[in-house]
């Protein structure tokens, strides 16, 4: 009985501390809360990813220097946990000033109301158009652009000497070194047994005529006009098909194969992005950076993802979150260390020229990169993908029946998606 | 608490005879130790929920700070009184359970009655504003005006220098005028007569206000307004939309289209369009009509059904007969290395399930996958993109992850039937598959009989397996369905509520785990009332 009472006391003094600490849980939390709101004018929040914090300390340091107010850079993982993380938190008051991110979640972010309009003022004509483009949402900017990405062509200059007129001319001439012996694969394209990959054949695509959504008066894309069913998708669509059966393209590649592959030789062309070209150095491949050749009437406009930092909606620091996005951020300095940081072409043309006069594979990535749209933003594009690319897949392996039919369908599913 | 002096103090009390004023506090607690841990610690803890029912008040958060007062007085009168002993053991563990398990399902039901999800993230005054920042945009083409902020009697201002280089001051109320004594620096003003220039930090003090003023051009508001967006440089700023806070709606001032409240979480216009951001709302049943009446999941409802129950049903059959197989085999005692090849048979288990699908995913590649290339010769069989071939690789890697377990809990189970059980039966002359069928068996399925059932409940929303091997994948791309071969229902419900159908939507998905939940409780019910038989033969 002593011994039951003993451990009763023990219980509850257990269980009060725990309640203890479960309260003062909730009562830091309170706290903290008290004190974001009095700090909130002598510090700013920034989530940035890991390859840019070192880079983006030399920019805070500067902007506490001229302008007396810290800048706290909260690392976080760049991608989805971020997006969620700001789109959750950002309503409770709990989310940072600033978040580094892709201008693809804008059409999300602006959703849910937690960004808040930017003001580029008259920088905006600092700054590449496909960049500023990409930071704006409905017409509205949201965004300031700092790095831009895209897909090229990627030429092994061992196989093959000169760039081809066109896109049949290329495969013909891949076909040749194929024939040769020399290697194994006319050209690589990137794709995924599944879903295949839009993204990569999207200059192909465009070059027959049919990009996904035309473009309003603003510049902005107008999902109201959905151009993909036009005439121009039947004739890509029948052209995929015919790729398909003669293993032009072929939905096995991913694009970890389509990587190695090139890397160790086997292919005179691949349709790459910048991320593999250290793949490319290590294999000790001596290649030549171009614009993708034209495949339909029209000239291919690949995508161009774009890199920026947002403001919060509910910041309470607005007007020094502004002042250091758009003139520290913004500032050519400030493009060039961050392009050290991940070596992307900066989206400030001054400092792309600098970049490029540095080095040539940037430069060769941004000019093909000017030529680009950028990829849309609307938040319907996950539906749009996953129709868009189990289509091309479908198409490629020769299983989707008469092209125009599939692809006819493809449009209808991807409207329907859009109207809701 | 040293349990090796309490004893002893006791024992003395025992041993003395009792002085009047001992007896009465040994007749309220056997230890004065104890009663102080007791009072300290609960002093301690009405203190914190003082503190955090002043603070939930204070928020307006009704509901909670009841809810801890309450829980507060039930706890102080559980551990005062004396008796009650079960429940002074049992009140920290229900404390847990109500925190972290009861408020999670809770809230998670609660969400299944909202709408939230992408575009009703926030709340309808947060909405409000964020409609109102977006519906500002410059005026395109519009100059940029130099600008400090000045203020005089509290009140703020805006000294701008226009493009011409005439300096003008004006406020929230006062539209732009001339400021004639303005001092210049450059061709900037900086200052003028009777007002004081903010420099940065003072602005940054102030800046929600000074970020919140619209300075009209002229008396005509529709002339437009100057606004900074970072304390330096203004722009001409006009409306595209005007919140009319009476009649609680937005009003396109191009268009005159009004967007009003209707009820449905967001600004609805009379065609239909509504304004984003909306809010979260409450929804009642909503999102559970939706489930059954959603296009996109009541069409092919069925055959994913179907497909959900075949998945299931054949995982648990099959990896029980495999791993029962290979538990007898490797339990019979003449077989050498059977350590070895315990090990190597439970090997699949040791890999994360999403790891060895995605593995599996590459070793099925169609051209470059070991499995074609090793075993077919190079043949390009399209394991994952054909729909037929796509669930038969679903099935053989389903059975190949999920025997090593049913292997595990069948050789326990073998080795816990007695030996003279087996023995008798082959002195009666049972062969070695009557034993197995009518002695090992029976016994067998008495413990693993519940095992089965948690297994199919864990099948049938076995997410990982089905999203890494083919993400529900190939589509039937010539119908409407967005919807694959390999879709089970919890694959299903990810694609409708995560971002298929534009943006996720938080509130189905709840509804529809709710649903699913329903679903696997029923099953699981009737099967255990079936397996209480296989008890009943012992």
């Amino acid at each position: 009985m002593k011994v039951n009472r003993r451990t009763a006391a023990a219980i509850t003094a257990g269980g009060v501390i725990l309640a203890t600490t479960l309260a003062g849980c909730s009562a830091a939390d309170d706290g903290n809360d008290g004190d974001a709101q009095t700090d909130a004018s002598s510090s700013l929040t920034v989530w940035v990813d890991a390859n840019r914090i070192e880079e983006m300390q030399e920019i805070a340091a500067k902007f506490e220097e001229d302008r007396g107010i810290a800048v706290e850079l909260v690392e976080k993982e760049y991608g989805d946990v971020m997006r969620n993380d700001f789109i959750q938190q950002v309503p409770t008051g709990e989310g940072p000033d600033v978040m580094v991110g892709g201008h693809d979640w804008l059409g999300q972010l602006v959703q849910n109301g937690v960004v808040a309009p930017l003001e580029l003022g008259d920088t905006v004509n600092d700054f590449s158009d496909v960049g500023v483009r990409a930071m704006s949402y409905e017409g509205v900017t949201y965004g300031l652009p700092v790095s831009l990405e895209n897909i090229a062509l990627v030429r092994n200059t061992a196989l093959a000497d000169s760039t081809p007129a066109n896109w049949d001319e290329l495969i013909a001439a891949g076909q040749e070194v194929v024939a040769s012996g020399a290697a194994q694969y006319p050209v690589l394209v990137p794709s995924d047994p599944v879903d295949s990959d839009p993204y990569h054949l999207y200059p192909i695509q465009t070059s027959y005529g049919a990009p996904l959504f035309g473009i309003s008066e603003d510049g902005s894309y107008d999902p109201d006009q959905l151009l993909i069913g036009s005439e121009g998708g039947n004739e890509f669509a029948a052209k995929l098909v015919e790729w398909g059966a003669d293993g032009v393209i072929n939905t096995s590649i991913t694009g970890d194969i389509a990587r190695d592959e090139f890397a160790a030789g086997k292919s005179p062309y691949m349709l790459s992005g910048p991320w593999n070209l250290p793949a490319f150095q290590e294999a000790g491949i001596d290649y030549a950076i171009e614009a993708i050749p034209q495949a339909g009437p029209e000239a291919p406009t690949p995508f161009v993802g774009v890199q920026g930092f947002f403001v919060s909606s509910e910041s309470d620091n607005a007007l020094a979150a502004n002042e250091f996005v758009v003139n520290y951020l913004g500032s050519e300095e400030a493009q060039l260390t961050l392009y050290e940081a991940g070596g992307r072409p900066p989206a400030r043309i001054s400092a792309f020229e600098i970049a490029a006069a540095d080095n040539p594979d940037v430069g060769a990535f941004g000019e093909v990169g000017l030529t680009g749209v950028p990829m849309p933003a609307i938040p319907e594009m996950g539906a749009v993908w996953d129709n868009w690319g189990s289509t091309q897949s479908a198409l490629v392996n020769g299983t989707a029946g008469d092209p125009t039919d599939a692809w006819q369908a493809m449009s209808g599913r991807i409207q329907a998606a859009i109207d809701g | 608490m040293t349990s090796a002096t309490t004893p002893e103090v006791d024992s003395t009390i025992v041993a003395r005879p009792p002085r009047p004023d001992r007896r009465r506090a040994l007749s309220a607690t056997p230890s004065v130790r104890a009663t102080m841990i007791k009072i300290v610690s609960l002093g301690l803890l009405d203190a914190l929920v003082f503190y955090a029912a002043f603070v939930l008040t204070f928020n307006s958060e009704w509901v909670l700070a009841v809810g801890v007062v309450a829980a507060a007085v039930v706890i102080n009168v559980i551990y005062l009184r004396r008796g009650w002993l079960p429940a002074k053991y049992l009140i920290p563990g229900t404390v847990f359970l109500l925190i972290f398990q009861v408020y999670a399902i809770v809230y998670s039901g609660y969400v299944a009655f909202t709408n939230y999800g992408d575009g009703h993230m926030i709340s309808k005054e947060s909405a409000i504003e964020a409609l109102i920042d977006k519906s500002l945009v410059r005026v395109p083409e519009s100059p940029a005006y130099g600008l400090v902020v000045v203020e005089r009697l509290g009140q703020l201002a805006f000294l701008v220098t226009d493009p011409e280089g005439e300096a003008l001051l004006g406020s929230d109320e006062q539209p732009l005028r001339p400021a004639d004594n303005a001092e210049f620096a450059g061709d900037r003003a900086i200052a003028v007569d009777g007002y004081t220039t903010l420099d940065f930090s003072e602005m940054i003090a102030d800046q929600k206000r000074i970020a919140a003023m619209s300075v009209p051009l002229t008396d005509d508001p529709n002339d437009g307004a100057l606004r900074t967006p970072d304390g330096s440089q203004a722009f001409v700023y006009a409306a595209t939309m005007q919140y009319d806070e009476e009649a609680d709606a937005f009003v396109d001032t191009a268009t005159g289209t009004v967007y009003e409240d209707t009820g449905e979480g967001a600004f609805v216009a009379p065609n239909g369009t509504e304004l984003r951001p909306g809010w979260k709302i409450d929804v009642g049943l909503q999102n559970f009509v939706d489930a059954f009446t959603e296009e996109s999941i009541r069409q092919p409802l069925l055959a994913v059904l179907i497909w959900t129950f075949v998945f299931a049903g054949f995982t648990v059959a099959a990896t029980f007969a495999v791993g029962v197989f290979l538990a007898v085999m490797l339990n019979d005692e003449r077989l050498r290395f059977r350590r070895t090849f315990r090990v190597l048979v439970i090997l699949p288990y040791a890999f994360p399930v999403f790891l060895s699908a995605i593995i599996w995913s590459g070793m099925l590649n169609p051209q470059f996958g070991i499995i074609n290339q090793v075993f077919f010769g190079g043949a390009a069989i399209p394991w994952l993109t054909d729909p037929v071939l796509a669930k038969l690789s679903i099935l053989t890697v389903s059975l190949w992850l999920g025997y090593p377990y049913m292997f595990l809990v069948a050789t326990g189970a073998l080795q816990s039937i007695p030996e003279e059980y087996v023995e008798a039966a082959k002195v009666d002359g049972a062969s070695p598959w009557a034993i197995f069928r009518h002695v090992k068996l029976p016994l067998l399925m008495v413990s693993m009989a519940p095992l089965l059932i948690a297994s199919f409940a864990f099948n049938f929303n076995n997410f990982n397996l089905i999203y890494m091997l083919t993400r529900g994948g190939p589509q039937d791309i010539n119908t409407g369905m967005n919807v694959g071969a390999t879709d089970i229902l919890i694959t299903l419900v990810y694609k409708v509520a995560f971002g298929e159908t534009g943006g996720r939507d938080f509130g189905l998905a709840s509804a529809f785990s709710i649903i699913i939940f329903v679903m696997v409780a029923i099953i699981s019910v009737v099967s255990f009332r079936r397996t209480k038989a296989l008890e009943e033969l012992n």
